[in-house]
């Protein structure tokens, strides 16, 4: 212990101690100095300020960004809503005010009535809601009744207004105002309650982009919360605008097609992977959303047997059918078990184990090579092949080819698919894979789930020579100032893994399905622009209970639904589409005329025009 | 056993101060949660009576026993800070989004005010051992910089930037305090600029390098920070010479500050109390740790005067930092101002440390 004594003295740790004593008077010398400063320097002012009590803190709302479609469409916008509200204490006798609004603005006196009736306490005292969003011309009514109307107040707020009511519903989404639950998740960095977030759609998916930023201001208020004067703002910043990938006239085309069934529609460029339409239908309404859907509206959309509020284009998920078989034969082809000219014989079913597995055609087609097949859609020559490939193999083509897995667009509730296999099944149900399974799947059957997108992108693939895009909505995003924020670039998620050889003898199929004398898609010809396809009918039930009928009539459950997959110019793509209308039978009659339809629209109509120029917010109405 | 003389050289001076900062500290705290609306909140003050109740009996524990004997086990104390703040980063409990709480039954501690004392202390040894009049060189500084930054970064990551921060400029005043060499001082300072300047040009996002500028100058952010000071300011300042009273603070009653019973307590003194209540108060702080400096330089052993050092650095720390904070001179950080903040952790370590320089006091005459 002496040891340290030696080196050091206490005369040495006194030196360092009056530093220190030294250091602390600086600081303490310093919050004297600033007490001096704050009470009695600025102590006059700050009693001021504290008797009034004065600063307050206001919010400033940012507005959402608009959505705008692929050509500068304006598909969103924010509109002002003007709200009706009475101050009770100022309205007096209340009875009678409200009277004279009911009759100047045309409104239902009791139904003003009702939201007034028990306000009692502090409430009477701030303004209540009457009325939400009066419009216009009822606005224009009570601001020049002004003087008969003690009380009343209008006030203005924005409303999210989707100006093509039900166009695109499922895609743009809607929002509504943040849950508990999502506060507390903390995505949604910087909202409070009360505030709007997309809730489904692009409207949510994008909604880190359609946001913006709140403001606020720092203001002096007098003893009448009257602002005297604005200390400091910060602004707010508004949402930026998106432009979707969207052709809002092939999108409408497309619902008007479906309107009258169940299903979806999906149009891609296939050389970028931009969603040109995604519909789905039946649809609903997103204003109602936003301005408040009653119950029975709700209970309406939500026991509809058509699903109105699922996106059926993403979320749907079907037997591909025989549109699978594209697949099927560019796997036999690439794995070398069929030859583009092998023939193949149809009776009209093929023996297999202790049955016969039919042909849709029961005559059969005779003798069939990998042409005729893909063209009349042969189920015996595609039995054969997928027992020679064997489920596995099968399998590998199926996600190679994107299937069985999000394909990754910007919505959310996209669904899987399923591609099955022998080690899935034996997992999911125990028992073992039987070999006659193959033969259903091969034709598109069986366990078999895609959904309308995942073909999309699947025919775009094939179209565009075997690049897999990821599919996406957004072309670009630009703030409110016209500084672009995102500049969307086709993003390659996959090829197919086949030779472009046996990719174009696939190619010459899908061609014949629409323009070949005995194709099963003739329906679907356009003049002077040829068009590639492939139909699918993918049975509900198995064969004999959809024939099951009641008094004739065959129930519509148990109708088959109706597939078709398709690109043009056959030469040079432009389009690829998937269209699947539920329970509409057959493939050519029910799903292939949407398609030719949508393919006239765009392709005659001219291809879309780029986004116009710059987009600084400015809806741009074409 | 009891050796008279403890009686005799027992430093009532110090504890006669302890009792006047913690009189302030409840007269000051019952006006923080008894004139707020809409509800008082009784409970609190009564809780803070039973928890000075249990920091006086801590500190007389840390009394009894000598101080010496934290040399001694200076290594255990340090890893058993360590390893409560390790099983606080795997059990603690999250309070509002960081994780720095272990439950006891009916109390909750925060080990990191545990690791503060575990730092000063097991910092006093080294320094103890290695001190000599010369300064420390790099080579010296390894140890203690590798004692200081284990906690550091466990309690940064639980995320407590305050705490962290703080036990950064204690350990950095102790070695100060017992001397860097001239030439490694000016290495580590300059080291320390050709460091921070690329990171700040080219490493630092603009959003990050906002955040720090408005962490440093809360004036940037009007709407967050800014508008609590302003409010701080307001209160402070309307206070005057003379206070607006006992009880009748309004920028206290009508909840215009923040935190007004823990972290902005001082405004709420200030506003009712006035210039005079402030400066008081000042003034009894600037004697506390006077006199713990003369505790320090009455003790004749290196172990105990460092020791004192780093206590009374704590100390002293968070009565500056919080009173800048809410006069506006320093960023906003949730530092408590030692004996009036409302907090049980806050308190006892307070009392931990007012113990330890009781217990370093009385023995003094042990070495002469």
């Amino acid at each position: 212990m002496s040891k340290y004594l030696k080196t050091v003295d206490s005369e040495w740790f006194r030196q360092r101690l009056t530093r220190v004593m030294l250091c602390v008077s600086l600081a303490a010398l310093i919050l004297v100095l600033r007490l001096i400063y704050l009470q009695i320097i600025k102590g006059q002012e700050y009693r001021r300020m504290s008797v009034n009590n004065s600063i307050r803190l206001q919010s400033i709302d940012a507005p959402r960004g608009l959505i705008f479609d692929r050509q500068g469409n304006l598909l969103v916008e924010n509109r002002p809503s003007f709200d009706l509200y009475i101050s009770l204490k100022d309205a007096r006798p209340v009875g009678q005010t409200l009277d004279r609004l009911a009759v100047h603005a045309a409104l239902p006196v009791d139904e003003l009535a009702a939201q007034v009736s028990g306000v009692r306490g502090a409430a009477y005292y701030q303004p209540q809601l009457l009325k939400r969003d009066i419009g216009r011309d009822k606005l224009a009514v009570v601001a020049s009744r002004r003087y008969d109307l003690p009380g009343i107040d209008i006030q203005i707020q924005r409303l999210r207004n989707y100006i093509h009511s039900g166009l695109a519903a499922h895609l743009l989404g809607y929002i509504g105002e943040i849950s508990t639950k999502e506060l507390q998740r903390g995505v949604y960095a910087g909202c409070r309650a009360g505030d709007l977030i997309g809730k489904f759609g692009v409207e949510k998916s994008l909604g880190s982009y359609l946001r913006g930023e709140r403001g606020g201001r720092q203001v002096e208020v007098n003893a009448n919360g009257q602002v005297v004067q604005v200390l400091r703002t910060v602004p707010a910043r508004n949402g930026h605008n998106v432009f979707l990938t969207i052709d809002s006239r092939l999108q409408q085309r497309a619902e008007e097609l479906l309107k009258d069934s169940a299903g979806a529609a999906v149009a891609l460029d296939p050389n970028t992977g931009e969603v040109l339409a995604l519909a789905s239908s039946p649809a609903f309404d997103q204003n109602d959303f936003i301005t408040g859907l009653s119950r029975d509206k709700w209970n309406a959309l939500v026991n509809n047997p058509l699903r109105p509020l699922e996106n059926k284009a993403i979320q749907g998920e079907y037997p591909p059918a025989s549109t699978y078989k594209i697949l099927v034969a560019m796997a036999g082809l690439q794995e070398g078990v069929i030859a583009a000219n092998d023939i193949l014989f149809c009776p009209g079913y093929y023996h297999f184990g202790n049955r016969n597995y039919r042909c849709w055609r029961r005559g059969g087609h005779g003798s069939v090579d990998l042409n005729k097949a893909i063209a009349q859609s042969c189920d015996v020559y595609f039995y054969q092949v997928g027992q020679r490939l064997g489920i596995d193999r099968l399998a590998w083509y199926a996600k190679a080819a994107g299937l069985g897995s999000k394909t990754g667009i910007e919505l959310d509730h996209e669904g899987n698919g399923l591609v099955p296999t022998a080690a899935w099944k034996k997992k999911r149900t125990g028992i073992a894979w039987q070999p006659g399974e193959t033969l259903s799947v091969a034709i598109g059957q069986g366990f078999n789930l895609v959904t309308p997108l995942q073909m999309a992108v699947f025919s775009a693939a094939v179209a565009n020579g075997g690049v897999r895009y990821r599919p996406t909505l957004v072309k670009r995003v630009v703030s409110w100032d016209g500084q672009t924020v995102l500049e969307n670039a086709p993003r390659v998620a996959g090829r197919l893994p086949v030779s472009a050889a046996n990719l174009n003898l696939v190619k010459q199929g899908m061609w014949e399905v629409v323009q070949g004398d005995r194709g099963t898609a003739r329906i679907a010809r356009l003049k002077g622009i040829d068009v590639s396809g492939k139909t699918g009918t993918a049975q509900v039930v198995n064969r004999e209970t959809a024939e099951e009928s009641e008094g004739g009539e065959k129930v519509r459950k148990y109708l088959d639904h109706a597939w078709f997959i398709a690109y043009a110019p056959s030469e040079k793509p432009q389009i690829a589409i998937a269209v699947i209308v539920e329970h509409g039978e057959h493939g050519s009659s029910a799903a292939a005329p949407v398609a030719r339809e949508l393919i006239k629209t765009y392709l005659e109509e001219g291809p879309a025009a780029p986004v116009v120029a710059g987009g600084a917010g400015k809806p741009n109405h074409g | 056993m009891v050796d008279r003389r403890y009686l005799t050289y027992f430093d009532w001076g110090l504890l006669a101060l302890t009792f006047l900062l913690a009189t302030f500290g409840l007269i000051t705290l019952y006006s923080a949660v008894m004139a707020g609306v809409p509800t008082p909140q009784e409970a609190l003050f009564s809780k803070q009576l039973i928890w000075y109740g249990i920091g006086l009996v801590v500190m007389l524990v840390c009394v009894i026993f000598n101080y010496k004997l934290m040399e001694r086990y200076a290594w255990l104390i340090y890893s058993g800070a360590v390893g409560l703040l390790l099983w606080v980063m795997f059990f603690g409990r999250y309070v509002s989004g960081s994780q720095r709480w272990i439950v006891l039954g009916p109390l909750s501690l925060q080990p990191s005010e545990l690791a503060k004392i575990a730092v000063i202390i097991i910092l006093a040894r080294h320094y103890a051992k290695f001190v000599s009049g010369r300064g420390f060189s790099l080579k010296g500084l390894l140890v203690p910089v590798l004692m200081t930054m284990v906690p550091f970064l466990l309690i940064v990551r639980q995320p407590d930037l305050g705490t962290a921060g703080l036990i950064g400029l204690i350990a950095a005043s102790m070695t100060l305090f017992v001397k860097i060499e001239r030439r490694s001082l000016m290495v580590i300072v300059g080291s320390g600029i050709a460091m921070a300047l690329p990171m700040w040009f080219f490493f630092l996002k603009e959003y990050q390098r906002q955040r720090i500028l408005t962490f440093i100058n809360p004036d940037r952010d009007p709407l967050g920070a800014g508008y609590h000071i302003i409010q701080s300011k307001i209160a402070i300042g309307s206070g005057f010479l003379t206070g607006k009273g006992f009880l009748q603070g309004t920028q206290n009653a009508l909840s215009f500050l923040p935190e007004q019973h823990t972290d902005f307590i001082f405004s709420v003194l200030a506003e009712e109390w006035g210039f005079m209540g402030a400066m008081i108060l000042i003034l009894a702080f600037l004697a506390f740790i006077f006199w713990s400096l003369n505790i320090a330089y009455s003790c004749r052993d290196p172990f105990g005067t460092i020791l004192a050092v780093g206590i009374t650095a704590m100390l002293a720390w968070q009565a500056v930092i919080n009173m800048g904070m809410v006069m506006g001179l320093m960023p906003v950080v949730g530092v408590p101002l030692p004996f009036i903040s409302y907090g049980g952790s806050s308190l006892l370590t307070t009392m931990i440390c007012v113990g330890i320089l009781l217990n370093i006091s009385m023995r003094r005459f042990m070495i002469e």
